[in-house]
């Protein structure tokens, strides 16, 4: 198509022809992958001249050529995995080395009767009707090139599925850690609660050291009738790392999910999340905190469907700034014809801690439906001078004053987090940002 | 403790106060009443070292120096307390933790130690008795949702907790019911100390009728037109200002600031 130097492109499909003998896979996971494989070869990498991309410019991961690694290849022993586990969180935890499941490092005890918490592989093979019926189908037919090379190559991931009625208490975490330059990684993430049902996970991305790599993600979360789920995913990658994420919920009859984004990390980094609001009394809580310091660009997409009447959607998302980081919001809500009684909000605020930092801030409103409650606010700014000299003339030095107010605007986030080990990984990247971020003008 | 000589200040270009002597003395409560756009929250707010405005000339001296070369925390850390006329709302901040960071960094800055926990609570209990604030509002936000009466009050608590040398009130009178003048007014007087001065800013001379002062000024125009004592409030209270115009720049009841 309009994509000129497919090279990369090309050589992603060719990969997944020499990885997956698509001839003896089940029909639909090769009907899958198939469709996926000609998608990603017409759409190649999203161009700027795309609405969609206008301010995420993702050449660079092309030219990059990140590719996945050899399936032979040897596990590397992590010295210290300890430190990315979430203390005083006891749930099933499954962490995956490069994009391969590590049996050692993970610990899969602790799951109720009527929940299934696994890899994606496993599942593959253990319940191909249950991934028959929901793999795929939650992805929207106008997704990008990421979305298709996700799927073209899926392999494995984490899938979660909780049977009906089934409220586990500990939430599950799932760490994707990366360790190897030039990787390409595709986790792949399915869960499924069932009507009734009760649900935690924590989807956390971090790295070993300081290479190149490129983590191209996609979770699909079906919440059946009346379930609840909250999903995090927390985004601490290195420095240098390139991060596309795809989160994609189907939301049914009084069911109602919450998510957290998180973040921290990423050179490069593009979020995009859809909820759909499948059936009435559906609610969806989309809460956002992204950190941008340095050259790091953050680009959150998000996407509500207000499909059928009386549901419910909140999104708050917060961004600081600092140093010369970028930041994209766009938060569009679609209230479908009939879909009356919709109440959807959407907050955005930005801080800038830097002169040199910039963010962009698009709400789009597409209301079809004349019975609604649906409002949007965004803000870009710098502290409140009079905040400022308030705690100043307390006694408070500039510096301290400065942090207080950026920590008091984060903490309206963070308080929504209810995981306390994540409150305080989160603070801790908050202060390290403001530090190297933040120049401090000395007081006239 | 506090000299003020021919202090002119301006903000926007735009010169508000226009010459102002006034001397305070240890132990002693002045108010400064005057009408609206006299200056006297300009006056307030140069003293705290607020920046958007600029002293064009005179100096201010504090227990023998120079507080016009100070930053605002530096003022605060010797001893200077502003009650803000329009205290701000910061959310995410709690009351309590602004009074300990506000007490912690006033203590350090004089090399002592910082208080624990626990005596830090024992105090701040202690001077909420002063302004009869329930133990609940330590944990909200910083004025999130404070009614006018609320802030005012913690405005006193902060003072209270702070124990400055100087105590500057920015009209903390105003939009306060009796009740709640009454509270503010029994917390300023049992502060009240020999060692301690304040400076109340007041439209009104209502809140003098409960912290009586030892010297009334009033503000006119950016200039201090008239001293007096307590009668001076009652005087006014009959009469206005508009005797008290100085010409020949008149200062009209109707000016904004």
């Amino acid at each position: 198509m309009s994509n000129p130097a497919p090279d990369t492109a090309a050589r992603y499909v060719q990969v997944m022809h020499e990885r997956h003998d698509v001839a003896r896979e089940a029909a639909w996971l090769r009907t899958l992958r198939e469709s996926a494989v000609a998608r990603f070869a017409d759409l190649g990498f999203p161009l700027q001249q795309d609405e969609d991309w206008k301010y995420t410019d993702v050449r660079p991961i092309e030219r990059a050529a990140f590719m996945p690694l050899p399936l032979d290849a040897a596990t590397p022993r992590i010295p210290d995995a300890s430190q990315f586990r979430l203390d005083g969180v006891s749930g099933p935890r499954l962490v995956f080395i490069d994009g391969r499941f590590s049996a050692p490092l993970s610990d899969l005890g602790g799951v109720p009767r009527g929940a299934t918490v696994t890899t994606l592989a496993d599942a593959l093979i253990s319940q191909p009707q249950v991934l028959a019926a929901h793999l795929g189908r939650y992805i929207p037919d106008d997704s990008h090139g990421f979305i298709a090379l996700n799927t073209a190559l899926l392999s494995d991931g984490t899938f979660v599925r909780i049977s009906a009625g089934t409220r586990m208490e500990q939430p599950i975490h799932v760490l994707y850690l990366a360790t190897a330059n030039g990787a390409l990684l595709l986790p792949r993430n399915l869960i499924i609660a069932e009507r009734d049902s009760q649900v935690t996970i924590v989807e956390h991305y971090a790295a070993v050291g300081e290479m190149a790599y490129f983590t191209n993600s996609l979770t699909e979360i079906f919440a059946a009738d009346n379930a609840t789920v909250e999903h995090y995913r927390v985004q601490d990658e290195n420095r240098t790392a390139f991060h596309v994420s795809g989160v994609h919920m189907q939301i049914n009859r009084s069911s109602r999910v919450t998510t957290h984004a998180l973040d921290l990390g990423g050179r490069l980094v593009r979020n995009d999340l859809r909820a759909v609001l499948a059936d009435s009394g559906g609610e969806c809580h989309l809460n956002g905190l992204y950190l941008a310091t340095d050259r790091q660009h953050i680009d959150n997409h998000t996407h509500i469907d207000h499909a059928q009447s009386h549901c419910t959607s909140r999104e708050f998302y917060r961004g600081v700034l600092s140093g010369r980081g970028r930041t994209v919001f766009r938060g569009r809500i679609i209230v479908r014809p009939g879909a009356q009684k919709s109440d959807a909000r959407q907050v955005n605020n930005n801080l800038l801690l830097s002169r040199d930092a910039e963010a962009d801030s698009q709400p789009q409103l597409e209301i079809y439906a004349d019975d609604v409650m649906c409002s949007h606010g965004a803000t870009v700014g710098q502290l409140d001078e009079n905040a400022l000299f308030y705690l100043r003339a307390r006694a408070l030095s500039d510096a301290d004053a400065r942090d207080l107010l950026t920590f008091a605007f984060a903490r309206e986030v963070l308080d929504r987090v209810r995981l306390a080990p994540l409150r305080a990984r989160v603070e801790l990247r908050l202060a390290a940002a403001m530090r190297r971020g933040a120049p401090r003008e000395a007081h006239a | 403790m506090l000299t003020i000589t021919d202090l002119h200040a301006s903000c926007d270009g735009k010169e508000i106060l226009r010459g102002i002597d006034l001397q305070i003395n240890a132990g002693e409560v002045h108010a400064i009443m005057g009408p609206n756009g006299s200056g006297k929250s300009t006056l307030a707010n140069v003293l705290a070292g607020r920046d958007r405005y600029q002293v064009t000339r005179g100096t201010v001296k504090y227990r023998d120096v120079d507080l016009l070369q100070m930053p605002p925390e530096g003022r605060a850390r010797a001893g200077v307390f502003l009650a803000f006329q329009y205290p701000v709302e910061i959310p995410g901040v709690s009351n309590i933790y602004l009074l300990k960071a506000a007490l912690n960094a006033v203590r350090k800055s004089r090399g002592e130690q910082e208080l624990d926990a626990m005596d830090f609570l024992a105090l701040v209990k202690d001077r909420m008795q002063l302004v009869e604030m329930k133990e609940e509002l330590l944990y909200r936000s910083v004025n999130e949702s404070f009614s006018g009466g609320e802030k005012k009050r913690r405005e006193i608590l902060q003072m209270a907790v702070l124990a400055p040398y100087l105590a500057i009130l920015d009209e903390t009178d105003s939009g306060l019911d009796i009740d709640a003048l009454q509270v503010v007014a029994a917390g300023v007087n049992a502060l009240r100390s020999p060692d301690r001065a304040f400076l109340l800013i007041t439209h009104y001379q209502r809140l003098l009728d409960y912290v009586v002062p030892d010297v009334v000024h009033v503000l006119v125009g950016g200039r201090i037109v008239k001293s007096g004592d307590r009668a001076l409030a009652l005087e006014l209270e009959r009469t206005g200002y508009a005797d008290l115009t100085p010409a020949p720049a008149p200062a009209t009841m109707q000016d904004g600031r």
